[in-house]
Parts: structure tokens; C-alpha cells; sequence
């Protein structure tokens, strides 16, 4: 019971990373490799934050901008410097390593006996891992109304265009250069807010602790796209989430089922590499048509 | 010569030079153009393959920089604007059909993007629905069903559906320059003839100043009321809508050599 709870809030936290990540993979079309530094920066400003004395909640909202931020680097390396913009977010990833060292001062910062956001009265009030499911379910309504708001107005729609079709974009006035720059801001901003939430969560921060993290947050997207199939915008987005708690699921299971910890990187890639390969291969083999006719010969 | 009480041109192109690095050497791909439109005017434009007509289109949108010259549109000097922000005067469609609409958008929220066209965009919502009365009328014109696809994704509809929203979308806003850009050569020829069609009549019901590019010789008598031909990036012939309505196929095949 209580890991399943602890996998649902955990879920809900990185569920935004996901959010942050399908806002550059899906909407404007490219693989954002930032995030592996963002994360742990989100995480290391907030923690360090904490540790200075700032309230846990301007804490993580500094989580928030030290995304943009890094987000704002990939983004100027892209459209200004013409980096591709995969090696631009390879080269901001690696130099953040450095920077959140600096940051830290150390590479594995606790926040043992420190406030953060999950120790709030109320929240001790609720039963074992429900905190880390509240303050999820919380953030993730705010940052999905927000997010489908904005897609809803005039430069969330030219944000999508631009990611759609840029010569059609750039052909009603709209600058390709700047939705990208949006777009990453944006996307790492929310991905730095997942750290810095997930560390308070975990209880600290560490610099290694973005390894993987694309993964994580493509396994939410293409989960729930597997999982729930043809949807509106706003849907794939709450999708998203869902597949990010059922990715969590999958971990849980794959422990419980006795892997060896130190295991779960190649696993995760693996459960990955079979979600993104299943559509294909479904069409491939005629999934559904087989398990059709195997259910009817048998009835 | 005596009488200088022109209109001022709609479109100006003034010594413009276009050119390319190829390896070592520089190429010329518009040479010395000087051209000027009218207010209204329908301009057909052709040449053989590399004689420099899709360049010329670059050089009015700005996707390629000006050598020398200027261009002038509406009587603002645009020579140096970013494609970007000459969308405010100018819309284009292109050949392929796919280049004109945002594939996974739907049809509605393609024209309410083309609505926009040229203007600042801000956070404000973008109106789909208080719009949607006017996109149904807007695309009941096309006579291909267009009005009952409003909320498809643009990626589902026909070719000849796909290129009547590009034209919907370059046209709704009554741009100063429309550019044509071959936009019934990836059509059937049913499908083609009813887009052109469908063209002539928005140009002629909204006097709009255009320029279309056309492989299609019959096309290019038919439509328009005036014709260039281009050439190794000249202008090799101009006929304006007299000497054009006495014109045979035949009299422009030696151009095509």
C-alpha cells in the first residue's frame, strides 16, 4: 500500500518533467537533452536555498526560474549561436554538472532538519507518502491549467504552429527562433520546479542525480500516448501524468520482482525502448487482430 | 513619353541582384531586375527551370538577401525586413501542399493562426469559436467540403482541400502581394483546375496584387492580365493585358528552348 501511494506522489512530481519535456519533443519536434542538468539544478537551488534559510515555497519557485534560465542558455546556444540544438542542450547539461557543484558546494547536499514544502502541519496530518501525492496533485493542476491556458491563447497557438510547420509559421510573422527559445524556457522551467520538488521530497540533492532523467520523462510521454491513444492537446497532457504514475508502476514492479537496484538505469531504458517500439510493432503484427481471433477460436 | 500621371506601383523591384556561392565562384541567379507592378494587377510568371522565378519570390519575401537593388511594397521600402515581419504585407502559397498549414493543427485553428497573420500575437485567447460562423462561410467557397472539416487536423484532408485552406489562409487578410508559387503543380488536373478557379475568383473579388508562378501554359494565358518571362535570371519578356489576350501557346514555346 504505502509504496504504491509513495509511487503515485512520485509519479505526480516527475509528471512534470514530462510536461516540461513534451513541450520541446512533442510540440516542437526535437529531443531536449538540457533536462539532464536541469533537474539537478532545480534541485540544487532549492535545496541549497533551503539551506540558507529561504522559505521552502520562494525555494521552489527559485527552482522554477533556474530552469528558465538554463532553458534561455540552450535556447540563445540554438537560434543566436546556431548550435544544433541537441549538442546545445548537451553542452548546458554538462556545464551545469560544474555549475551545481558550485551551487551545492558539495556534490550530495540533505536537508535533514531543515523545513521543506512536504512538512507543512496539514500535510503531516495525512497518512505515510500522502503528502508527496497532495502537494503533487496540487502543483500538477496548476502547471496543467496553466500550460493548457497557454497553449489556448494567440502565442500558444504560433508556438504550436511553429513547432507543426516553421515555413508556414515564419510565413504568417511568426519567428520560429523565438517559439523555440519559448518553448525551452518554458519546458525547463518546469522541468527545474520536477527537481526542485522531488528533492525536497527525497530529502536532498544530488549532482548526479539527473542521470537518466530524459528517460523518465519520455517514458510519461510515450506511455501515455500507448496507453491512451488518439487524444486532444489538452488530453495528452493529463496523459502525460498518467503515464509518468504508470511508469512508476512498472519500476515498482520490476524491483519487486527482484532486480538488483543497481539494475534500474538499463531497465528503465529498456522499458522505454519497448514502450516507443510498440506502436510500430503492433502495426506490425496485428496485435489486436491476433488477440481478436485467439479470444473468438477460443469462445 | 509625355505622360508621367502613373499610379504609384503596388510593387517595386529596383536592380535587384541575387547571388550564390557555389564553391569558388559566385553565381548570379537574378540579374539587374527591374520590375513594377500595379495596384490590381494579376501577373503570370514564367520560365524554364532555374530561369529564376522561385529566387524572384525569395527575393520579394526576404528568405534570400538582396545582392543590390531594393524592393519596395505599398510604398515601404522592405528591402532589408526580416521574412517575418514582411508577412504583415505579403502572403505566399507555396507548391507543396504541406507547406502551407500546420499538419496536426485543425482547419479552424489554421485560419485563426492566418487571421493573425503579421500581428503581434499576445496572451490573449485565440477566439476559436466566436470565429467559427465566419471560417464556415470562408470556406464554403471552396466547394470541396472544406466548411464541414473545421475541426479535422489538417494532416486528414485531400491535397486539393489542403491547398484551398493554404489559399484561404494567404488570401483572408487581403495581403498588398499575394505570391503564387506553382500552388496547382502537385494537383490532379481536376483538382488543379478547380483551385485555379477558386484563385482567380478571390483575386478578382478582393483586387488583390499577385504574382503567380505556373508551369501550366494554358494557365498562363487564361489567368491574369499580365505575363512575364524570366530567363537566366532576366526578365526576357512583359506583356501587358492587351498584347497577353492576343498571345497563342505557340508564341511562347521559343522561350522555352
Amino acid at each position: 500500500m504505502g509504496l504504491g501511494v509513495s509511487a503515485i506522489g512520485q509519479g505526480l512530481l516527475y509528471g512534470l518533467l514530462g510536461i516540461g519535456l513534451f513541450l520541446t519533443f512533442r510540440i516542437l519536434d526535437f529531443p531536449d537533452m538540457t533536462v539532464e542538468g536541469t533537474f539537478p539544478f532545480g534541485a540544487a537551488v532549492t535545496v541549497s536555498a533551503i539551506t540558507h534559510g529561504v522559505n521552502p515555497l520562494l525555494a521552489t519557485v527559485l527552482a522554477l526560474l533556474a530552469g528558465m534560465l538554463a532553458g534561455l542558455v540552450t535556447g540563445l546556444l540554438s537560434t543566436k549561436g546556431h548550435i544544433p540544438v541537441l549538442l546545445a542542450g548537451i553542452l548546458v547539461m554538462t556545464g551545469l554538472f560544474s555549475v551545481n557543484l558550485r551551487v551545492m558546494g558539495r556534490a550530495n547536499l540533505s536537508l535533514l532538519n531543515q523545513p521543506n514544502l512536504f512538512e507543512a502541519k496539514w500535510l503531516k496530518a495525512l497518512p505515510e507518502y500522502f503528502d508527496s501525492v497532495a502537494v503533487g496533485t496540487i502543483v500538477v493542476i496548476v502547471v496543467l491549467t496553466l500550460v493548457i491556458l497557454f497553449l489556448n491563447t494567440q502565442i500558444g497557438q504560433g508556438f504550436i504552429a511553429a513547432g507543426d510547420n516553421p515555413t508556414m509559421a515564419r510565413s504568417l510573422g511568426i519567428n520560429p527562433d523565438g517559439q523555440q527559445v519559448l518553448g525551452l524556457v518554458v519546458g525547463n522551467g518546469l522541468i527545474g520546479l520536477s527537481g526542485g520538488l522531488i528533492a525536497q521530497n527525497n530529502g536532498y540533492a544530488d549532482v548526479n542525480m539527473g542521470i537518466g532523467t530524459i528517460v523518465i520523462g519520455l517514458a510519461a510521454i510515450i506511455i501515455g500516448e500507448v496507453v491512451f491513444g488518439e487524444l486532444t492537446l489538452s488530453q495528452r497532457l493529463v496523459a502525460v501524468i498518467l503515464g509518468s504514475i504508470i511508469y512508476r508502476f512498472v519500476l515498482l514492479l520490476v524491483l519487486k520482482l527482484g532486480f538488483n537496484p543497481d539494475d534500474l538505469k538499463v531497465l528503465s531504458a529498456v522499458v522505454l525502448a519497448v514502450a516507443i517500439m510498440v506502436p510500430s510493432i503492433e502495426h506490425k503484427i496485428h496485435v489486436r487482430q491476433v488477440l481478436r481471433n485467439g479470444v473468438q477460436a477460443h469462445d | 513619353m509625355g505622360c508621367r500621371r502613373m499610379t504609384e506601383a503596388q510593387l517595386k523591384l529596383a536592380n535587384v541582384n541575387i547571388n550564390v556561392v557555389v564553391g569558388q565562384s559566385v553565381r548570379a541567379l537574378i540579374q539587374d531586375v527591374n520590375l513594377e507592378i500595379q495596384p490590381g494587377e494579376f501577373v503570370t510568371v514564367l520560365g524554364t527551370n532555374g530561369a529564376g522565378k522561385s529566387t524572384l519570390f525569395n527575393a520579394i519575401t526576404g528568405d534570400l538577401p538582396l545582392a543590390s537593388g531594393t524592393v519596395t511594397l505599398a510604398g515601404q521600402d522592405i528591402s532589408t525586413e526580416r521574412p517575418e515581419r514582411r508577412a504583415r504585407l505579403i502572403a505566399r502559397v507555396f507548391q507543396d501542399p504541406k507547406m502551407g498549414t500546420a499538419p496536426r493543427m485543425s482547419v479552424a485553428e489554421n485560419l485563426a493562426l492566418a487571421s493573425r497573420r503579421g500581428q503581434r500575437l499576445t496572451l490573449a485567447s485565440r477566439k476559436l469559436n466566436s470565429q467559427l460562423a465566419h471560417f464556415k462561410e470562408l470556406a464554403a467557397q471552396t466547394g470541396n467540403g472544406l466548411e464541414d472539416a473545421l475541426n479535422k487536423p489538417t494532416e486528414q484532408l485531400s491535397g486539393g482541400q489542403r491547398q484551398a485552406l493554404s489559399l484561404l489562409m494567404a488570401t483572408m487578410r487581403n495581403p498588398e502581394l499575394l505570391l503564387l508559387d506553382e500552388h496547382t503543380a502537385a494537383l490532379d488536373p481536376h483538382t488543379s483546375a478547380a483551385i485555379m478557379t477558386l484563385t482567380d475568383k478571390i483575386v478578382q473579388q478582393n483586387h488583390l496584387t499577385c504574382l503567380m508562378i505556373t508551369h501550366q501554359l494554358a494557365d498562363a494565358l487564361k489567368y491574369g492580365n499580365r505575363m512575364i518571362i524570366l530567363d537566366a535570371g532576366r526578365i526576357v519578356a512583359d506583356y501587358d493585358a492587351e498584347a497577353k489576350a492576343g498571345l497563342q501557346e505557340a508564341d511562347l514555346l521559343q522561350y522555352f528552348n
